[in-house]
């Protein structure tokens, strides 16, 4: 699992049956002091998390189909948890709360 | 899964068995400012999508879940035709 903040959503009216329902939220990669690590891409939102949150994203298959539900869904990143605060060896790294409100 | 804009359609009538019918597609992958974000890939496509369209697809071992039938030789699937991104309050190009 990685860190991330919800920089956007995608809309998609024709996709596969394994995401029929599911909302796509893309998702940026980042440390706990938010310098993006990784390449962003779009993510199924199971905890209806919003743009402007960070969050903590699933990106393996297997949890992911466990997840959904469905042994043939070709679903590997999904955000699984929201996240409030993120506590490092010097105090808080991230806190929900200090930040303004949503972008 | 990643977003993408579909370049080009590609037709190779030799290939791996369990590859027939399925729709070979050009794609160009985008960061979260539209821009190319890597090399193009050629994907199958799992839902119908063609050239200039915004799509999102999925790579790796799950690439060959979306295909029609499973565990063909296939990292990059086409999975969902995308009618709106949009990423830091910006539209990502539309469909065309």
């Amino acid at each position: 699992m990685f860190l991330a903040d919800v920089v956007g959503t995608v809309v998609s009216p024709v996709q596969i049956r394994a995401l029929d329902g599911r909302k796509l939220l893309i998702v940026r990669p980042v440390k706990p002091d938010g310098t993006p690590t990784a390449k962003t891409r779009i993510a199924v939102d199971t905890v209806q998390a919003g743009v402007g949150d960070r969050v903590l994203v699933l990106d393996e298959g297997n949890g992911g189909r466990q997840i959904l539900g469905d042994p043939k869904a070709p679903v590997k990143t999904l955000v699984v948890g929201v996240v409030d605060y993120v506590e490092g060896a010097q105090g808080l790294a991230y806190d929900a709360r200090a930040r303004s409100s949503r972008p | 899964m990643y977003l993408a804009r579909v370049t080009g359609r590609l037709v190779a009538t030799h290939k791996y068995e369990g590859l027939e019918g399925v729709p070979l597609q050009l794609i160009q992958p985008l960061d979260e400012h539209g821009n190319a974000m890597g090399a193009q890939l050629v994907a199958c496509a799992a839902v119908s999508s063609g050239p200039g369209d915004l799509v999102h697809f999925v790579d790796g071992r799950e690439a060959a879940l979306a295909c029609p039938k499973s565990f063909v030789p296939v990292d990059a699937a086409i999975i969902g035709f995308v009618e709106q991104a949009v990423a830091n309050g910006v539209r990502l190009g539309g469909s065309r």
